[in-house]
């Protein structure tokens, strides 16, 4: 086998043991996308009266009352679903680099980043399950997306990109922490993005400094891609915003994660 | 030399400090090919950070270190796929059963699928884990855990082997059956260099010693020529009878006896001229001996000879 095939079959093998260790321990994804659940119920029958009614009919996609807000804050309750899983994949990536496994892998012939890799592809594979949880939940309250296949088809490609980059943010964090503890708690700033953007009320609505900030940070043009190809509102140049920040983020934190993960005990 | 003589391990004025404090400061290691090669010294010695060398994990901040005819520093990669490394901490997968964590390492080593079947499941006859296989191994005892993580270890068949204290904190029976395991090894013709604070087990397994003692080492050599380096080795003598033991007591030069168990002990450097000048003054004397053994001192005493200080071990018992 070439090195490219011995670093795919590594990082395949990695992917399986993580997934697996995922399934093993179901109650911590469970707990993950119970919070986004949590928010979306809470938001649609508590505020989302109120709500609704600052919306307007295209960003309600045309619904009234409770039924336009489930409309408008589904693309954010799915960035809160992302924001949510990737921290557990800082708490996983803590809790493993504590173990003894790894440096077992670190003393094998194997391909150096496929113990990241491995992480980061279970990681996404477990956020774009949880997606799925919480969008199955978000249509039986009544969520009706305008897509056709091929904007949820994008619209998946969205979320697989943006967590992809999310959970390399995680992993390098993850692998930053001291502790198991510390980790579990600096992605929370990720979440609190998803409020702090277009997520659960349009930004035109905000004070000024705080729009600016609302406008220009990564979640926004995410959502705002989001709810276009779910709900057939404007997506404008917010596509291209969101694909690059994705990217930037991905590339940013992959090359910290492995840096992080060269020099972790070699000092 | 050939290439097939050259040591396994060879390391050359290994330093290592972390922040200020030195933790190895100029150790020399050879290790011959195919033998069990003893690093022994108390907790903080630098055994384990000498071990995190040997296998790539840390780089030395000075000196030259070749595993299996490699540089560590310079062709990691290559050492990674001759070694198998043992921790003292267990290096399992706790969410995973016996069997999944030796399939995790059959398809990292990249062996084949029927390959891996015949391996794993020969590794787990040999070290008595079939029948707990399909277990999740929070569930194996500490003995169990510990012949998983070597069983784990030699799935890539390495030609090296490091083991960090490998029995620390086993029961006597589990110490007893990881010994087995690791003489079972070098017969064939692996190379070993394990760690250990047990004098005992040093003196049990290892075809050479080093003694490692704050970060420098401190003696080197067989179990046997260490302990003929402390004084304090005798020769003891059983006597047929009471008389025979005074008439011998009056021969022998600082002997020292017990009436009751008709013993008596000559203080001895250990060498063949002493011992056949102790058999021929009691020959000429016509004074018959039962049984004769030479008692050379143990590795506590030799601890304590070649650093000073003696072990915490032995300041436990004391």
């Amino acid at each position: 086998m070439t090195t490219i095939a011995y670093t795919l079959s590594d990082s395949a093998t990695m992917t399986r043991r993580n997934v697996r260790r995922l399934l093993r321990y179901p109650s911590m994804t469970l707990l993950l996308v119970g919070l986004p659940i949590v928010f979306l119920v809470l938001f649609v029958y508590v505020f989302g009266g109120q709500l609704s009614h600052g919306l307007g009919s295209t960003l309600a996609g045309h619904h009234v009352g409770r039924a336009g807000y489930l409309n408008y804050v589904v693309p954010g309750v799915l960035l809160l679903t992302v924001a949510a899983a990737v921290q557990g994949t800082a708490i996983v990536v803590a809790m493993d680099m504590t173990g003894g496994v790894i440096d077992r892998f670190r003393t094998m012939a194997i391909a150096r980043s496929s113990v990241l890799t491995g992480h980061v592809l279970a990681a996404v594979i477990q956020t774009m399950a949880g997606l799925a949880i919480v969008i199955g939940f978000a249509v039986a309250l009544g969520f009706r997306a305008t897509a056709g296949a091929a904007s949820w088809l994008a619209a998946i490609g969205m979320l697989a990109l943006f967590s992809f980059a999310l959970v390399w943010l995680a992993t390098a964090l993850g692998l930053a922490a001291k502790s198991v503890e510390t980790a579990s708690n600096t992605p929370m700033f990720l979440t609190l993005l998803v409020f702090l953007g277009s997520g659960f009320v349009p930004v035109s609505t905000m004070p000024a400094g705080l729009q600016q900030f609302a406008r220009y940070q990564p979640f926004t043009p995410v959502t705002e891609t989001l709810r276009g190809l779910l709900t057939g509102t404007t997506i404008g140049s917010n596509a291209v915003a969101a694909v690059a920040w994705s990217a930037g983020i991905a590339f940013v934190s992959y090359l910290w994660a492995m840096h992080l993960y060269r020099n972790r005990h070699a000092s | 030399m050939s290439a097939d003589s050259r040591p396994a391990i060879v390391a050359a004025g290994v330093r290592k400090a972390f922040d200020d404090t030195t933790v190895l400061d100029g150790v020399d290691l050879s290790v011959a090919k195919g033998s069990i090669f003893a690093l022994l010294g108390p907790n903080g010695a630098g055994k384990t950070t000498m071990i995190r060398i040997l296998s790539t994990l840390i780089s030395p901040d000075a000196g030259q270190v070749w595993v299996a005819g490699h540089d560590v520093v310079r062709e990691p990669d290559e050492v990674r796929g001759a070694i198998g490394v043992t921790g003292q901490f267990s290096a399992l997968d706790d969410l995973c059963t016996g069997l999944e964590n030796m399939r995790l390492m059959a398809d990292l080593n990249h062996l084949g699928r029927s390959a891996a079947r015949s391996r794993v499941s020969e590794l787990l006859d040999r070290f008595g884990l079939a029948d707990v296989a399909r277990k999740p191994v929070t569930t194996y005892s500490g003995g169990m855990r510990r012949r998983l993580d070597l069983a784990m270890t030699l799935v890539g068949d390495p030609r090296v082997i490091f083991l960090d204290e490998p029995t620390t904190g086993l029961d006597p029976g589990s110490r007893r059956m990881m010994w087995g395991s690791i003489r079972g090894l070098v017969a064939g013709g692996v190379t070993i260099l394990l760690t250990t604070q047990y004098l005992d087990e040093a003196d049990e397994l290892a075809d050479q010693i080093v003694v490692l003692d704050r970060g420098r080492v401190v003696a080197e050599g067989t179990a046997d020529e260490l302990k003929r380096r402390v004084p304090g080795g005798h020769v003891r003598l059983q006597m047929p009878t009471a008389r025979s033991v005074h008439v011998a007591v009056d021969l022998l030069d600082g002997a020292s006896y017990d009436e009751k168990k008709l013993e008596i002990q000559v203080p001895t450097d250990g060498t063949v001229a002493a011992l056949r000048h102790l058999l021929s003054v009691l020959d000429e004397a016509d004074i018959e001996v039962g049984q004769l053994s030479i008692h050379t001192p143990d590795l506590d005493d030799v601890f304590f000879a070649v650093t000073g200080h003696p072990t915490e071990e032995a300041l436990a018992l004391s």
